[in-house]
């Protein structure tokens, strides 16, 4: 097989910055090429180069052993180059097929679109490529595993032939990774190319032709995986040894923090999302919950957190009942949140950190003084923050948008975990950030419950699951299905339940 | 920081003004006159003392306008209804201020407040609109100025609160006494209102607000993200109500500097536009209280030299095309400015994640 993509010597500076230095690429034609690295390593910035959204300062990009400069993301595109974005670009209230053309769409006489055939070759393609889509069907009643085919669609319709996926699993549930995979697989058995990135070692190895490392702006290697494990593979990612959380003496309190009896919540258009869900949190110990996302995590989190009222049943917090305490009182009588959407829920992005280390402290001390916001010790905090969570920032009024995802996590855990809360509501704490943020997380969760708090881990990570929970609760169709015991369950045992497959 | 906050602060401001004087330079040399000689001309007259005074006496009612629109911005409303909140706010100050006798300094105080309660309270239906219907504050603060317009209107005739005094044609609300009237400063050949005092207090009280109290941290949390605000424990639509009422408030205030030092009396000659301009001045202000003042200055003296350029033959219009194009290059211009100024930021972020990865290199 020939290299269908050829990248040698590839450079991009900013001022400042090395971004991407030395970095060399071959990728054969038909396969599945998976790039790895950590955040901040220069994958983004090397996709950009090779979809023409970023010019490189040096080096060679052949496609086709023909030498090209990508000027555009057009240029990418006649040369059969496809994105398929983390964060869709989907016009919700549109169809399928209006998507998909959407931008390149075939048409009469420059105006009156060939809707016929438009729907005919998407049909095709998806017949070909067996991508499971209805032309017809409205965006907004997709899931995301169903919204990232369409992207896929898209990216086909345009007749790509190397399709970059840029964190493709990030947003997807372990089932919609395996059809994922099941999808890439029939697009190289086609012939055509992906490159796939990610950070999820595991992913990489179940589904990647060859691997490439990228560390602090370069590749540092290319692995098949059947020559290599994840030891090593994280290892060349950090370039070092990986941390991994030791799971601390167990010393769980009798005192239930967060005891919910029979709590359901259905929404106005009357579906039921939560179902008689009974949980207990104790101090000391950190409780897992696993699922599918969609089956009611969100809604229980709302509901524990006062943001929402359950329709029957109640939510008692530090022994404050939900329903009638305001989400400010929750907070202080000591929760922590770690929302599972930073950048909405999480942060004000376009300010800067010391005033998002105010943000969920602002009604006690020491972040307010009576009706006054204490600059002073919010500063000095978040400086406090940033050094013992190892927050990559050059300073506290650097605003939360400059950050990466990864150093934006690390501050909102600091900022949740600071003045020692009861109770930590932690919703995929480590979703999105790379490996040695995630020990840093990992650690600091382990820490507060050995001093005591209780943690809710809302998380799709099953390793994250299965290396911090004292138990995990499954929660399926808006019900705990079952308690398992993380150290004699198998992940075999947890996929089952959480599929709704067996239950307690 | 606080000296590249101020840089960045001031940068786009200043440009927006400079590319808006060339885009009029260019039409009046098209035009055949000299751009240079009709600018002095503008300037000489406008520094004038006694136009001075009569801009500084606007200043103050557009600054009114300006910080209430500000306040609504911060938390991501566009308040179109500062006209009705101020009609609202003068003629039931007019209407109470007349009505009562009461010692000076307290007479003053009771029209003010009267004036901010009604402003309020006005805006308190868009308010409500907004937060229990989803009902966007644009659309209904558009019919509550006509509904407002109305209303005194109605109140206004002989048989209800208004009157008709000799040799007038105006309909007006009877006069307040002499108690309830504030003091005009003798200056420059004329009478500056005294109620600038209570306009830079008012600024000074809106800086405060905002970025000194909780109060006000929750108000531009709420405004940044209603998501993030409402996960950190603010009552997110509480706030958004409360911040509709607050810029009512400080709307209902526009025109009581007239009304207390001047006219004395509330009528139908107290003119339109309010929101307009307000919304314009905080845009071009930055929303802060020094630059709105700043911004309501420069309005006002625009709108006090136009005539000057009548003399010279040019349509005086050219002020408002000077105006439009320097709110429409204002928009630009802080976008931009944004840009740069985030891109510095993650540039320096970058710097430092580069450092801290070749730190753990050595290690």
């Amino acid at each position: 097989m020939v290299n269908i993509l050829e990248v040698d010597g590839v450079e991009k500076k900013y001022p400042g910055v090395i971004a991407n230095q030395g970095v060399s690429l071959h990728v054969r034609e038909g396969s599945i090429h998976a790039i790895i690295g950590e955040n901040g390593a220069g994958k983004s910035t090397l996709m950009k180069i090779l979809y023409g959204l970023v010019r490189p300062d040096a080096g060679v990009i052949k496609v086709f052993d023909r030498e090209v400069s990508l000027k555009s993301p057009q240029d990418a595109i006649a040369l059969g180059i496809g994105m398929v974005h983390q964060h869709f670009k989907l016009a919700d209230n549109a169809t399928v097929l209006e998507n998909v053309i959407l931008g390149s769409e075939p048409s009469r006489f420059g105006f009156a679109i060939k809707f016929e055939e438009a729907r005919k070759k998407l049909v095709e393609i998806a017949h070909t490529y067996q991508l499971d889509i209805d032309p017809d069907e409205s965006i907004s009643n997709l899931g995301v595993g169903e919204r990232q085919r369409v992207e896929i669609a898209k990216v086909l319709f345009r007749g790509a032939k190397i399709l970059i996926l840029d964190e493709p699993t990030a947003v997807l549930v372990p089932q919609e990774v395996s059809e994922l995979f099941t999808n890439l697989r029939e697009l190289v058995n086609k012939g055509l190319t992906v490159l796939f990135i990610s950070h999820k070692l595991d992913e990489v190895l179940a589904i990647a032709d060859e691997i490439t490392i990228m560390r602090q702006g370069t590749t540092v290697a290319s692995r098949k995986p059947h020559d290599t494990n994840k030891k090593e593979l994280a290892e060349l990612m950090v370039g070092g040894e990986l941390p991994r959380p030791k799971a601390g003496a167990q010393n769980i309190s009798s005192k239930s923090i967060l005891t919910i009896k029979g709590a359901s919540y259905s929404r106005a258009d009357g579906r039921e999302i939560l179902r008689g869900v009974n949980l207990d949190l104790h101090g000391g110990e950190i409780l897992g919950l696993a699922g599918v996302e969609g089956n009611g995590q969100s809604e229980l989190i709302e509901l524990i957190m006062g943001l929402m009222r359950p329709s029957s049943g109640t939510v008692e917090v530090l022994g404050l009942n939900t329903v009638t305490t305001p989400t400010r009182d929750i907070r202080n009588a000591g929760v922590g949140y770690i929302p599972q959407d930073r950048q909405r829920d999480g942060l004000l992005m376009s300010a800067p950190l010391w005033e998002n280390r105010i943000l969920g402290h602002q009604f006690s001390q020491p972040m307010a003084k009576g009706i006054w916001v204490n600059k002073g010790s919010a500063a000095e905090d978040s400086k406090r923050v940033v050094a013992e969570f190892d927050v990559r920032t050059p300073g506290v009024n650097v605003l939360a948008s400059a950050l990466s995802g990864g150093n934006q996590q690390k501050f909102i855990v600091g900022r949740e975990l600071s003045g020692d809360p009861h109770l930590i509501i932690a919703a995929q704490p480590t979703r999105g950030v790379d490996v040695g943020a995630q020990a840093i997380i990992w650690e600091q969760l382990m820490k507060a419950r050995t001093r005591g708090a209780g943690i809710l881990l809302i998380s799709a990570d099953l390793e994250e699951l299965f290396s911090l929970s004292d138990r995990i609760a499954v929660i399926y169709g808006g019900s705990i299905v079952s308690i398992l015991n993380p150290s004699t369950t198998t992940a075999e045992d947890l996929g089952l339940a959480m599929t709704g497959a067996i239950s307690a | 920081m606080t000296k590249s906050r101020i840089f960045w602060g001031t940068l786009a401001p200043v440009a927006a003004i400079l590319s808006s004087l060339i885009f009029v330079y260019i039409i009046l040399t098209i035009r055949g006159v000299n751009p240079i000689d009709i600018f002095a001309e503008m300037v000489s007259y406008g520094f004038q003392p006694r136009n001075l005074v009569s801009e500084l006496n606007q200043t103050i009612a557009y600054y009114m306008a300006g910080v209430a629109a500000a306040i609504g911005f911060k938390m991501l409303l566009f308040n179109i209804g500062i006209d009705g909140q101020y009609r609202m706010g003068a003629f039931f100050g007019a209407v109470v201020g007349a009505a009562v006798n009461l010692p000076p300094i307290l007479h003053v105080t009771l029209i003010i407040i009267t004036a901010m309660l009604a402003g309020g309270l006005w805006a308190a239906i868009a308010g409500y609109l907004k937060v229990r219907r989803g009902i966007s504050e644009v659309i209904s603060n558009i019919m509550l100025n006509f509904i407002a317009a109305a209303i005194i209107a109605f109140l206004l005739s002989e048989d209800l609160l208004g009157t008709l005094p000799e040799g007038s044609q105006n309909l007006q609300t009877r006069k307040i006494p002499l108690s309830g009237q504030m003091p005009t400063i003798k200056a420059f050949n004329g009478e500056i209102y005294s109620f600038l005092f209570v306009a830079i207090a008012v600024g000074i009280a809106y800086w405060v607000m905002l970025n000194k109290t909780v109060f006000g941290f929750n108000l531009r949390a709420t405004g940044l993200s209603f998501r993030a605000a409402r996960s950190s424990g603010v009552n997110a639509p509480g706030m958004i109500f409360i911040t509709t009422i607050l810029s009512g408030a400080i709307a209902g205030l526009v025109g009581i500097g007239t009304l207390l030092s001047d006219t004395h009396s509330y009528s139908m000659a107290f003119p339109a536009g309010y929101a307009f301009t307000g919304l314009a001045l905080a845009l071009l202000g930055r929303n802060h209280p020094v630059g709105i003042f700043f911004a309501a200055f420069l309005w006002s003296f625009l709108e006090r030299t136009a005539p000057v350029l009548e003399f010279e033959g040019v349509p005086p219009e050219i002020t408002i095309v000077m105006q439009g194009t320097i709110v429409l290059s204002i928009v630009v211009a802080y976008e931009l400015v944004a840009r740069v100024n985030l891109r510095q930021q993650q540039r320096a972020v970058g710097k430092v994640n580069a450092e801290a990865s070749s730190l753990k290199e050595s290690q």
